[in-house]
């Protein structure tokens, strides 16, 4: 009982990358804008942010960090896709493979570099309560206002005024621009939101997750965050779920080992991108359902009066 | 406030010039790097830009990297063209490579040197199954190709470290995870003596040769591009898109599992986890310094080869790490992307659309 309460836990923790990086891929998607960047920018996030938890030894400061270097990323890909115009999958992928190398060349002296000591996060009585307060209750805090972050998101576009623009801005920008909204500093701002929500995952994989910094860490978390979009065509619940899923289907290989099941490692590891992909088929198949769901000027560019 | 004003036609000088101002704006940010790490910039740009072409033996290893480098751009340049998103190069590379070496560890001392021809083969083939699973899913099941490419790198290096960990390990390996060295008769001839320089270089010449007649000789080759540049054109005309996917994967599969059979076979001599080495992900930026056009990578190539052994020749005798490689790769592509933007635009002060 209690290998499945940890395994509850982990995949808890596990999704909460997932979650809040996919969150950012949405709210960018959602004004019509993909990043295939998010696997550089959390890279780059989880170096600045385990760097400066060694320097500083603050868990806070770590997170600014993180969530500033994804910012700051972000606003430079937003500058090249919105103003500039240049095409958003070849600007994410240049984002990602620099994202990649400078995050490899600025990580080389931390590669050995360990973390302080933790005390527990476990919540006071709740922590204690038998297999649930194991499972639930002693998480690091991020793992629950991810969860509040994705209902204040869904409050925001359902329910809020700002929110309706934001999703007109990404069904059709020229409406939007015509109704005199600033399209292309509304779809800055959410591209640089989320590159912080990417720098935000980065930052916690490497200060509480792993806690360590390897070269290419991210292993693919970030475009699995993008592939969660898809899946959830595009509304935050659904992503939220779709998180915990992969983060359990991560988790389900240390589990399955721990429970001595003969596999060789590398089919357990091959386990979420073989998932990805069959998911992503199965979510894909049907163009109609993706059509009807996913923000109209996805992928294009939109400049004013062209 | 800069505006950009749209050009009539893309400007031909600036598709050339773009380029190059990438290439000096990549270098400025470069020397700024150095200075700021407080090295020697003209070392640096020693490192990158002279000590790669300054012996004979030099210049051909800068043409040992940049002939799997080239192989692998001119299939993905095909892709970009016809607008298929194949990004997972590095998984095919790396599935051809297990391919090949598969049958290259068929041999044994009394092989012929026709061994070869199967081992080149093999690599193609294996090249164009991991690709033929990305245009299978996109085709029957519409799922994004940039994903499920991307996410078949990941599986295909997990297959490479069960291969060469599990069944085809070397038992007199000292437990490393990788197979025994091949027999000299699967070895890639070589061109010259005292240079790592092989029939690879050949290959990827006459691809150069292949993929312009192909692009701008025949009827497919026009076919296979109109749709990406007009898909509502493509589809009047009667040019199967399902059709260019399919040659576009194929081709860019086949590539670059030659391409990894070549350096498995040639320069490394046996499987190792340490066969990928990111050729598939920088023949992206390949493709596109080069314009997608065969002679243009030609240059590109050896340019990104120039990156990879100044990363090298920095960390020996800088003291840097080899990483700065991949760092002044994506910084390039950036620089293009931006630059390109002169192409198709004019930049003007104050507002648009005055003359």
């Amino acid at each position: 009982m209690d290998s499945y309460a940890l395994l509850v836990a982990a995949t808890l923790n596990a999704g909460t990358v997932l979650a809040l990086a996919s969150l950012g891929l949405l709210i960018n998607e959602k004004v019509g804008i993909v990043n295939l960047g998010a696997e550089g920018m959390m890279l780059c996030a989880a170096i600045a942010g385990f760097a400066t938890v060694v320097h500083t030894g603050s868990d806070g400061l770590g997170f600014v960090a993180g969530v500033a270097a994804g910012a700051v990323l972000g606003a430079l890909f937003g500058l090249l896709v919105i103003w500039l115009n240049t095409n958003q999958y070849a600007t994410g992928l240049a984002l990602t493979l620099f994202g990649g190398g400078f995050s490899a060349f600025v990580g080389t002296g931390y590669v050995q570099a360990r973390m302080p000591e933790r005390p527990s996060f476990a919540i006071p009585w709740l922590g204690d309560i038998p297999v649930l307060g194991p499972a639930l209750f002693r998480q690091h805090p991020l793992v629950y206002l991810t969860v509040l972050f994705a209902l204040g998101l869904i409050w925001f576009m359902y329910r809020t005024r700002a929110g309706l623009v934001m999703r007109s801005v990404g069904e059709s920008p020229e409406s939007a621009h015509a109704l005199g909204y600033p399209v292309r500093r509304i779809r800055l701002l959410a591209v640089v939101v989320g590159g912080a929500l990417c720098g935000l995952a980065g930052a916690y994989l490497s200060i509480i997750y792993t806690p360590l910094w390897v070269e290419g860490m991210v292993a693919g978390k970030g475009w699995i965050a993008l592939a969660l979009t898809t899946f959830a065509t595009w509304r935050p619940a659904r992503v939220l779920l779709g998180a915990y899923l992969f983060g359990g289907v991560t988790m389900l290989q240390f589990h399955l080992q721990g429970i001595g099941v003969q596999v060789p490692s590398q089919f357990l590891t091959m386990m979420p991108y073989l998932a990805t992909i069959v998911v992503l088929a199965l979510i894909s198949r049907n163009p109609q359902w993706i059509r009807i769901n996913m923000p109209a000027s996805i992928g294009k560019p939109f400049y004013p009066g062209s | 406030m800069l505006k950009l004003e749209a050009r009539p036609q893309p400007s031909a000088l600036w598709s050339y010039g773009s380029p190059i101002l990438a290439l000096l704006l990549t270098v400025v940010i470069g020397v700024s790097m150095f200075v700021a790490l407080g090295k020697d910039p003209l070392r640096g740009l020693e490192m990158f830009f002279w000590l790669p072409i300054s012996s004979p033996y030099q210049v051909g290893e800068l043409l040992v990297k940049a002939t799997p480098l080239l192989i692998i751009a001119l299939g993905l340049a095909i892709c970009f063209r016809s607008n298929v998103w194949n990004i997972g190069a590095e998984g095919q590379y790396i599935i051809g490579a297990i391919f090949a070496g598969g049958v290259a560890l068929l041999a044994d001392k009394s092989t012929g040197a026709w061994i070869l021809v199967p081992v080149l083969l093999a690599g193609v083939v294996g090249g164009m199954v991991w690709a033929a699973i990305t245009a299978l899913l996109r085709d029957r099941f519409n799922a994004n190709e940039i994903l499920v490419s991307l996410m078949l790198v990941y599986v295909a290096v997990q297959l490479l470290s069960y291969m060469v960990g599990g069944p085809w390990k070397d038992p007199q390996g000292f437990n490393f995870p990788q197979t025994k060295t091949f027999e000299a008769v699967t070895r890639i001839p070589r061109l010259f003596d005292g240079s790592r320089v092989s029939i690879g270089v050949l290959f990827a010449l006459a691809g150069v040769l292949a993929m312009w007649v192909f692009l701008f000789r025949t009827r497919a080759g026009f076919a296979q591009q109109v749709g990406g540049l007009a898909p509502a054109a493509a589809r009047y005309a009667g040019y199967s898109s399902r059709r260019a996917l399919w040659t576009a994967l194929l081709i860019s599969g086949g590539a670059a599992g030659l391409a990894g059979a070549l350096e498995v076979a040639g320069p490394i001599g046996q499987l190792t986890t340490y066969l990928p080495a990111g050729y598939g992900f920088a023949a992206i930026i390949v493709a596109y310094v080069g314009r997608l056009h065969p002679v243009g990578m030609v240059f590109s190539a050896i340019l990104m080869s120039m990156f990879y052994i100044g990363g090298e020749m920095a960390q020996s005798r800088l003291g840097l790490t080899k990483s700065l490689t991949g760092v002044f790769q994506g910084l390039l592509l950036f620089c293009l992307l931006a630059c390109d933007t002169l192409v198709n635009y004019r930049l003007r002060l104050g507002r648009p659309g005055r003359t």
